[in-house]
């Protein structure tokens, strides 16, 4: 699996993803500065990772979204590529359009780093297939601004479409039906708040995120023999 | 002073949205004492000049810049006002 991991000044997760992609799921992985106008040819999935790009200044994600690489990023993304943006990603994907509703500051107003349990509540997706009957998962959060927000015809149709790929069992800021990560109509671009790349292996604490990457390494297309 | 009018963009979350800022506000004055305030809603504001022929069209760049960055109409709504 060939995978570019965006870096924006202030990422701060984007090792940790290149990591977890290597170790997970055996991926030639390459980092790619947000300056870029290209991106690597043969993508089988890009992730944009946590962090605070751009200091998440005027707002998480606001000034990202509009980086050089985000028209590369955008274009892949609509011949199908799949995309993953975790936490400061997701507020990218969000505020770039490429995912419905916005990312809001936590109920508590508390920035909260802990392990969340999550509900799998779409395992036939490109990035969730390899949990196969596992519907529950443990990853990290760790995000000042994860309360999701949609209005409620957009939450309506995200649930009704199944778009709702992950939910908190114990929601801890407030998001909106307790949504933890959505997929777009399309089905590859997935953001999620909890971190996949914090919760790999046993000796992280929990190794369900794994899953995620096992997934996309076992959507990619195949060459027929 | 640079040329071209002066814009203030004041960004407010919509009505409706929660505003876990606001209502931390406000809680922290009424245990100031002022336990009458309500309705605390806390947000931006910006400031600018832009060039432009006219007021109209200050106006109107000004609007396309919220759309496009200064908010996000998801969650947040504007109001623009010109000047000289």
């Amino acid at each position: 699996m060939k995978v570019a991991v965006v870096v924006f000044p202030g990422s701060n997760c984007d090792r940790d993803c290149k990591t977890a992609l290597e170790r997970a799921a055996g991926a030639e992985v390459r980092l790619v500065w947000h300056g870029e106008s290209d991106l690597p040819a043969g993508l089988d999935l890009i992730v944009l990772p946590g962090g605070f790009s751009y200091g998440d200044y005027l707002r998480a994600g606001a000034m990202a979204a509009l980086a050089p690489v985000m028209e590369a990023v955008k274009e892949a993304a609509g011949r199908g590529v799949a995309v993953l943006g975790i936490c400061n990603g997701f507020q990218i994907l969000c505020e770039a359009g490429l995912l419905p509703g916005a990312l809001m500051r936590n109920a508590g107003l508390k920035y909260l780093c802990k392990p969340v349990r999550l509900e799998v509540a779409n395992a036939q997706t490109r990035f969730t297939a390899a949990f196969g009957e596992q519907r529950e998962a443990t990853f990290t959060m760790g995000n000042g601004e994860g309360a999701y927000f949609a209005d409620e015809g957009t939450l309506d149709r995200l649930e009704g479409e199944g778009q709702v790929v992950f939910r908190y069992l114990d929601n801890p800021n407030g998001s909106a039906r307790d949504i933890a990560g959505v997929i777009d109509a399309r089905g590859n671009v997935l953001g999620i708040m909890p971190h996949p790349d914090r919760a790999f292996e046993a000796d992280l604490g929990w190794s369900d995120g794994a899953l995620v990457f096992r997934s996309l390494d076992g959507s990619r297309p195949r060459l027929a023999t | 002073m640079s040329p071209g009018f002066a814009v203030q963009v004041h960004v407010f979350l919509k009505a409706g949205v929660l505003d876990v800022q606001g209502k931390a506000v406000e809680s922290a004055l009424h245990g100031l004492g002022w336990s009458g305030v309500a309705d605390v809603r806390v947000g931006r504001l910006i400031t600018l000049r832009l060039p432009a022929t006219d007021e109209a069209e200050a106006m109107a760049e000004a609007e396309a810049m919220c759309r496009r960055l200064l908010a996000n109409p998801v969650i947040e709504s504007w109001r623009v006002e010109v000047g000289s």
